[in-house]
């Protein structure tokens, strides 16, 4: 286990990564409220991208609808909350099914029927909207009106229920973050994670190799969508609110695949990276943005679209992989 | 008296259904020819919708009179855009092509959201709310001209294809880059020339679709989602195929409005796409691909 665990990882990529956990873990005590809402969107964003990294990054299979498991992990845990008290870890272990079987008749109806590239992408977005719009017209969960979780003040935190202050929210998705990275760098050294490799690289010759290359691709969804709810889960907690017109929004998709773009599709670190990056700049830029008074929505968009296009055009590997070399860690591939 | 009201309904939701076809044939052309998928295309509808919007509350101009004008720019538009930013992308890989039209989307969203705000604008034309009976038949004057404009913008683009010496080089472009390349096709420039077309075709629905629609800045990705629904139950590069696919879904969007609730119209178009993508990839009027 160990061995796995430090397999492909060089004894400066080792300290670098303790480091940066050490570091994370003692923000709290360091930095300002203002500082630790910023660092648990940044680590939002990494857990997310990182979900969304094992299907596009690891299988090659383009969703640009995750939304959709954002939304159903949320909606499930926040409605077993409301209406039951149920604690959201328990609710995880519905919402994960939920977004799993989700994910599972997405991916069954696309790879049985060989919708592949362009119209794969096109049907992940229309089921996110699907939903979306399935939601707004769903009176159970209050349609369109959407769910708001009762907050209580003054109250020290219960992390069994994800009720507290910014603190407790950080480390729950402190730890979320590192799990699903330890979880990932697993599954890319697996039996598993080599076939989807071989299916990202070259379907047909994965194929023809004897990999059951829809099984795969069926687990890459699954695996992918599970994670994803799970981030819908602390959404739902951290904001208290929920409208199927944001939850299930396209703008959800794009912006938590941004992250793993910028940083380096298909590598652990990128997400992560790419997260801080964006995350980073863009609240740089809205805090000067607000010393001048200037308050117009729109900006910090268009300023992902351009990092988008410059990564894109510029570095389409990312931004992670020659970092990488210049640090001197990788002993990995891309 | 109820057959009445299905038959307005189904008129109604034809003539829409033909502004939503010229809508993608545009994605139609530019996917046919240039391959490229283009994922900023309901942004690009949008930008032809504030453009017709403004020039009707500062030079009162008619959306059917600045069709022409707008189309024309929105082609300039398409042709730099295909110059400058998307021919070096030609030959990289299929999801590279779609990030960077998805961040060309967020851009033009975004920069429409800072520029003018996210409140719904209208155009208020004198015949807004005026009607045509014919027999039981009552028809939106308004639905009437775009459904009429779009007709009349897509038999000039079928010309223009068919019948003139340009039109047929970008189909041989269209048909094989490498042999339209040896007898001395400039294929960059007829890519340029194709994604102009295209960013008219939009540029005219666009247009059109202000006289049946408010325009909001975020109105972008539901209709090149809506535009792909078309295109793929349409059949993929068929120009009849778009108009086909268009008149479904604008009838299918108008009797699940009349029928359930007009909010949950766009479900029964996604419904459409999964049973096309499902039972016949190629779409209705589509060539099988080998």
């Amino acid at each position: 286990m160990m061995a796995r665990l430090s397999a492909g990882l060089s004894r400066r990529g080792a300290i670098l990564l303790a480091v940066l956990f050490v570091v994370l873990l003692s923000a709290p005590f360091v930095v300002h409220d203002y500082l630790l809402t910023v660092l648990i969107l940044i680590l939002y964003f990494a857990y997310a991208g990182q979900a969304w990294n094992i299907m596009m990054g690891f299988a090659g299979q383009l969703s640009l609808g995750h939304a959709i498991y954002i939304g159903l992990g949320a909606y499930v845990a926040a409605t077993l909350f409301i209406r039951f008290g149920v604690s959201p870890w328990l609710g995880l272990l519905g919402a994960i099914p939920v977004a799993a079987a989700c994910g599972a008749i997405i991916g069954f109806l696309a790879f049985r029927f060989r919708v592949a590239g362009v119209y794969f992408a096109i049907l992940t977005i229309a089921f996110a909207e699907f939903a979306r719009i399935g939601f707004d017209h769903l009176d159970f969960v209050n349609a369109s009106g959407g769910l708001f979780l009762p907050v209580k003040q003054n109250v020290h935190s219960d992390p069994w229920l994800l009720r507290g202050d910014p603190r407790m929210f950080y480390y729950v998705i402190l730890l979320a973050t590192s799990l699903l990275f330890i979880v990932c760098h697993l599954l890319l050294r697996s039996r598993v994670g080599y076939f989807w490799l071989a299916i990202r690289e070259d379907e047909q010759a994965a194929r023809a190799t004897g990999i059951d290359t829809f099984r795969y691709k069926m687990y890459a969804v699954m695996v992918s969508a599970a994670a994803t709810s799970f981030a819908g889960v602390f959404y739902a907690f951290f904001y208290n609110n929920l409208f199927p017109e944001q939850v299930f929004s396209i703008s959800r998709s794009i912006e938590i695949i941004l992250g793993p773009i910028i940083g380096g599709v298909g590598t652990l670190f990128g997400p992560i990276l790419g997260a801080f990056v964006l995350t980073g700049l863009a609240e740089v830029l809205n805090s000067a943005m607000t010393s001048f008074g200037i308050e117009v929505p729109g900006v910090t968009q268009v300023f992902y679209g351009i990092c988008l296009l410059l990564v894109v055009a510029g570095l389409p590997d990312g931004v992670w992989p020659p970092l990488a070399r210049l640090l001197r860690v990788s002993t990995s591939k891309k | 008296m109820a057959s009445d009201v299905y038959l307005n309904v189904v008129v109604g939701g034809v003539l829409t259904g033909l502004v939503y076809g010229l809508l993608a044939l545009g994605l139609s052309v530019i996917f046919g020819v240039v391959r490229v998928v283009n994922f900023a295309h309901g942004e690009m509808m949008t930008i032809a919708m504030f453009i017709a919007v403004v020039s009707f509350s500062t030079l009162h101009l008619d959306p059917l009179v600045s069709l022409v004008p707008i189309a024309a720019a929105m082609f300039v538009f398409g042709y730099a855009l295909q110059i400058g930013l998307i021919n070096p992308f030609i030959r990289r890989a299929e999801h590279t092509q779609f990030l960077l039209l998805v961040a060309l989307g967020l851009i033009i969203a975004n920069g429409l959201l800072i520029i003018f705000g996210p409140d719904a604008r209208s155009v208020q034309t004198s015949y807004a709310l005026d009607s045509i009976q014919i027999g039981p038949l009552i028809v939106d004057t308004a639905k009437v001209y775009a459904g009429l404009a779009a007709i009349a913008f897509t038999v000039a683009l079928f010309v223009f294809f068919r019948f003139t010496l340009v039109g047929k080089a970008i189909r041989a472009c269209a048909d094989n880059y490498t042999g339209a390349q040896v007898v001395g096709l400039d294929v960059k420039r007829l890519y340029a020339l194709t994604f102009g077309l295209g960013a008219a075709c939009v540029g005219a629905a666009g247009t059109m679709l202000t006289l049946l629609i408010d325009a909001t800045p975020m109105l972008g990705p539901s209709y090149t989602l809506l535009a792909f629904v078309i295109v793929i139950t349409g059949g993929l590069g068929s120009m009849p195929g778009a108009l086909l696919g268009g008149v479904l879904v604008g009838v299918t969007e108008a009797l699940a409005g009349l029928l359930f609730t007009p909010s949950a119209k766009s479900m029964f178009a996604f419904g459409i796409l999964v049973l096309v993508l499902l039972f016949r990839p190629q779409g209705l009027l589509g060539k099988r691909l080998a």
